[in-house]
């Protein structure tokens, strides 16, 4: 969870929104996806006051990173 | 080509070196005004008009040529809306092709670092006026390309003259856009200035400050955009648990029903309604059967012989054997006379 991104963090969260939402699943799994909304919730807004914004210059370099 | 006026016509040449400055493209039946000389070909013996600069009469030579490039790239569909790619709602890496000395970085890092500091803001500085400008801009965006080293760029500068944001308005720079992988958002000068690279770019920002605010989300909006889910979870796991609640609570009512104390408590009653009821009967029967024996008794004791005795009756015995008829004596025989109260010993005479 700690290298995940903001983005894909958000996602996963709306995902479970919607899966908590259908109202299909069991109490244990209903349980569980809660607890990992709490943690993504806690994550995201860690993400949303933490940001610095990072400014780098392109560089060849790029090309082995990516 | 020759130039002509109403009356009269005489040949002329530009020369590569003076044509390569000019910025738009002479056509037939063009009103021009020429700097030049006339001097003689010798081959021909013909007067020349050597043009050294030429300028389009009327409208500038900068709105002409733009409205050409403009012209020909339309032909070419460098414009068609249906080639304009979606710029990415959260962008990783947002590159930005500008001079790294004017308003215009700062007004992007400023802005995106407000707005949505989550990103990386990747630069690739460039001259944004004078001749080696739009090779620098062209070249920075196929750069970007090659490394796939941002997900939105930014293409501007800020507001200056015509001259100034003529680097926009050149086509390599359209046709660099126009390759790009890469979503372009062009950002130059104020709101009024309209170049190639608008047209060009996937999407127009008046400025560069809009350009930065259209490429990156607001984190405020992030922020409530979190909250919200968080609460929609919290909705939906409450009402899941109080419907939970509520079907366990009926289970447990049943359970309670089926507890085998309460089914063996019901048998216990029953067992004891039962027993009493058998109770009840056997005392019932007792008292009548109690009841018939007293009567008996009664018409037992009513026939005892020695009540009747009592009222005067006596039992003769001979040899113990009670005496029914008188045949039964003979004269001389000892006889036993019982009554109520004692027995009396006779003999028969």
């Amino acid at each position: 969870m700690k290298n995940m991104k903001y983005e894909t963090a958000l996602k996963r969260l709306e995902e479970i929104a919607e899966k908590l939402d259908s109202g299909s699943l069991s109490l244990d799994e209903s349980l569980k996806l809660f607890e990992e909304a709490t943690e993504l919730t806690a994550f995201c807004s860690s993400c949303l006051e933490k940001a610095k914004l990072k400014i780098t210059e392109l560089t060849e370099k790029k090309d082995d990173n990516e | 080509m020759s130039i002509k006026d109403g009356e009269s016509s005489i040949k002329a040449v530009m020369f590569r070196m003076s044509n390569m400055r000019l910025r738009f493209e002479p056509e037939n039946g063009m009103k021009v005004i020429i700097r030049g000389r006339v001097s003689v070909f010798e081959r021909d013996g013909q007067y020349q008009l050597y043009i050294d600069d030429m300028q389009p009469e009327g409208a500038g030579e900068l709105a002409i040529a733009f409205e050409q490039l403009k012209a020909k790239l339309a032909a070419k569909g460098i414009f068609d809306p249906e080639i304009k790619k979606e710029i990415p709602a959260m962008p990783q890496r947002v590159g930005v092709v500008t001079s790294d000395t004017g308003a215009a970085v700062h007004d992007i890092i400023n802005i995106i670092s407000r707005r949505f500091p989550l990103t990386e803001l990747v630069l690739a500085p460039v001259q944004v006026q004078g001749a080696q400008a739009a090779g620098q801009i062209a070249d920075a965006i196929d750069r970007f390309n090659r490394l796939k080293g941002a997900d939105v760029l930014i293409v501007g500068r800020g507001g200056g003259s015509a001259e100034d944001l003529w680097a926009f308005n050149e086509e390599i720079v359209a046709m660099a856009i126009y390759r790009s992988e890469i979503p372009v958002i062009s950002a130059v000068g104020h709101e009024t200035d309209f170049t190639i690279s608008d047209f060009a770019a996937d999407l127009r920002a008046p400025t560069p400050s809009a350009a930065a605010e259209l490429a990156v989300p607001d984190i405020r909006d992030q922020a409530a955009l979190v909250n919200a889910y968080y609460l929609s979870c919290l909705d939906s796991i409450t009402a899941d648990v109080e419907v939970r609640q509520q079907s366990l609570d009926i289970i447990s009512q049943r359970l309670e029903y089926l507890n085998p104390q309460t089914v063996i408590d019901n048998k216990i009653q029953i067992l004891d309604m039962l027993s009493q009821k058998i109770n009840d009967k056997m005392n019932e029967i007792f008292t009548s059967k109690s009841n018939s024996f007293y009567q008996t008794v009664q018409k037992i004791d009513a026939l005892n012989p020695l009540k009747v005795m009592t009222r005067g009756y006596a039992v003769v015995y001979n040899n113990s054997k009670p005496v029914s008829s008188v045949k039964e004596v003979n004269t001389g025989d000892k006889l036993k006379i019982r009554l109520s109260d004692g027995e009396i010993s006779a003999t028969v005479s």
